[in-house]
């Protein structure tokens, strides 16, 4: 097959475009961290250097920083599902009074800016205990995450159709058995999805963390933010290289479970 | 032995009444063809029985059990969705085996019982794929074998052959059949195809608008119609809307009289079985009617004749194997019980 020149180059030149879209701001955090001197206006670093990378892997706080965001994440992402996969179901298969109201109010934390959201819920937390402490940021970012994992859960619960669930009714499954055997296996893709929405804003989450957690415990993101606000952009871009790790872990996981048989399957 | 008894079965949706009174019995080893329009309640019915349905007032017994408020774990019938409703995430043995496995049979029988069903259905050699790998017919054969490996003392089939293709739906027609007089097992059917229930059914009821308009054996049905939408509802038809004069009704050689405060007949014809002819017949049988034929079609087998008649502004629809050329002059001659004469 042969392609005119011109479209090829065009094409050559989108996808280039789309690159450095994409990958460009990742390639300017990966030169910061090994840049040992960095003036402007050279555009690549003077001196290149494992310096900063060993003050990261030294200092215990970052890495107690990025453990404390990945547990803090895992657990939202746990909560969250907790919270949602009954909530979902009720949506999903029950007639519910103030169902699109109720679905709305969800989006709330999401739908204002943060920082008044955060202020004053840190201020609510301070009062009760749950100031300058893991679980307040847990339940913060529970909280304003619902509404990936209850939208995302009820959308793939209504997917199911009702007859699947009849069946099994039918030959005998209690509402709990059909549930445990028939509806929450078929629903694994859309609790996939939602993990995944949870745990990636949880992990770049700054504002909650930031106004619940600081100055008595720091996630990654307050880390990062801290190390930025000296001036130490190096540390800081150490941090995001390492922040990413964990989402691309979970990400590969996660692909894997999704493969196009389960989504083929759904289709049934 | 009754195995099924419904008693005066009621459910209203809003206004609507999908189920109106509704009493019927289904005997020990019996096939009954519940039919009617969509609309008529019957699929109701059948999930009222399965525990889908939470009736207004009525009660269902199974074997002489109470099984109106059970919830549908509990009933012990087996229901055939239309859709078929297998698991996408089970293979076929799963999905065969899974209310065995309920019952906490050893494991040894489960696997035993499901062969032994999958060998019954031909379709023993798919034990291990996934639905989204089977045809629809295979799919078919899966859900069926799913709903009886669990022995129920009811089988709830609802329009089994609707996803089909026409040819294959009259070959497993006769599978359905054999395979449930082979268990002996009650079963209720429903379809919207009155030539389906007529052919597969020990029993017939007809529902219509939430009420059952007649219950009985397929001649029974088909020969003594308890009404108009009966009559028309079950086999090929033509129907005819003549006007009265003077009480009567006069169509062809008959005078029909009619009651009090009727305008008109409505005369319903067994289209396959009429005879043309192009003379006059000698003998005064059945119900002799003149007319032109204005159009043919040809059916394959047969030819289908529009003809117009002098009696009425509707044109007649028969059917015969003899050719007759558009414009003639015919007698259709229909013989007794093979029309039915209702006044409005």
């Amino acid at each position: 097959m042969k392609m005119n020149p011109w479209r090829v180059t065009l094409r050559v030149i989108a996808i280039l475009l789309i690159l450095v879209i994409l990958i460009g701001p990742l390639v300017g955090v990966v030169l910061w961290s090994f840049a040992e001197r960095w003036y402007w206006p050279s555009p690549i670093p003077q001196d290149f250097g494992l310096r900063f990378w060993k003050q990261v892997f030294s200092q215990g706080r970052v890495l107690d920083s990025i453990l404390l965001s990945l547990t803090i994440a895992i657990i939202t992402v746990g909560f969250s599902l907790a919270l949602a996969i009954p909530a979902a179901y009720g949506f999903a298969r029950y007639r519910i009074p103030l169902e699109r109201i109720l679905l709305v109010l969800f989006l709330m934390p999401q739908a204002f800016p943060q920082l008044p959201i955060f202020i004053n819920l840190a201020s609510t937390f301070s009062k009760i205990g749950l100031g300058g402490n893991m679980w307040g940021i847990i339940l913060a970012h529970t909280m304003a995450s619902l509404v990936f994992s209850v939208w995302i859960v009820t959308a793939t619960f209504k997917a199911i159709p009702v007859e699947l669930e009849q069946v099994a009714r039918n030959l005998g499954a209690s509402r709990f058995r059909t549930f445990l055997t028939i509806t929450l296996p078929l629903a694994v893709p859309g609790l996939i999805a939602s993990s995944i929405f949870v745990f990636l804003w949880s992990m770049g989450e700054f504002t909650a963390a930031f106004f619940i957690g600081a100055p008595f415990i720091q996630t990654a993101t307050v880390l990062m933010y801290t190390a930025s606000m000296g001036y130490n952009l190096q540390i800081a871009s150490a941090i995001a290289i390492l922040l990413i790790i964990p989402s691309i872990i979970f990400m590969v996981i996660i692909e894997r479970y999704l493969k196009a048989e389960y989504i083929a399957g759904l289709g049934g | 032995m009754v195995v099924l008894e419904t008693r005066n079965l009621k459910k209203y949706y809003g206004k609507v009444h999908a189920l109106d009174d509704v009493s019927i019995d289904v005997e020990e080893g019996e096939l009954l063809a519940v039919i009617g329009p969509s609309g008529s309640g019957k699929t109701t019915f059948l999930r009222s029985i399965a525990g889908f349905v939470k009736l207004d007032a009525g009660s269902i017994k199974l074997h002489g059990r109470d099984i109106t408020n059970l919830p549908p774990e509990k009933r012990n019938v087996a229901m055939f969705f239309q859709n078929y409703a297998l698991w996408p995430h089970m293979n076929v043995f799963d999905n065969v085996a899974y209310g065995l496995k309920l019952r906490k049979l050893p494991k040894d029988e489960i696997e035993e019982r499901v062969h032994k069903i999958l060998k019954l259905l031909d379709i023993e050699d798919l034990v291990n794929r996934k639905p989204n790998q089977l045809s629809g017919g295979q799919q078919q054969r899966v859900a069926l074998a799913r709903a009886i490996v669990v022995e129920p003392e009811l089988l709830l089939l609802d329009e089994p052959l609707s996803n089909l293709d026409a040819k294959i739906r009259m070959r497993i027609r006769f599978e359905i059949k054999a395979l449930q007089k082979r268990l002996n097992l009650a079963t209720i059917y429903v379809t919207h195809d009155q030539e389906e229930a007529l052919s597969i059914a020990d029993k017939i009821a007809i529902m219509h608008l939430g009420k059952v308009l007649q219950v009985g054996k397929p001649e029974e049905v088909y020969r003594n119609p308890a009404n108009f939408f009966v009559a028309d509802f079950i086999g090929t038809n033509s129907v005819i809307i003549v006007h009265g004069k003077d009480g009567k009704v006069q169509i062809g050689n008959r005078t029909f009289n009619l009651p009090a405060g009727s305008k008109y007949a409505r005369i319903v014809v067994r289209s396959d079985e009429v005879t043309i002819s192009s003379e006059e017949p000698k003998e005064e049988k059945g119900l002799t009617i003149s007319g032109k034929i204005m159009g043919r079609l040809y059916m394959g087998s047969k030819y289908r004749y529009e003809i117009e008649i002098e009696e009425s502004n509707d044109p007649l629809f028969v059917n015969s194997q003899n050719i007759y050329d558009v414009g003639s002059e015919v007698y259709v001659i229909i013989p007794d019980g093979s029309f039915f004469v209702y006044e409005v």
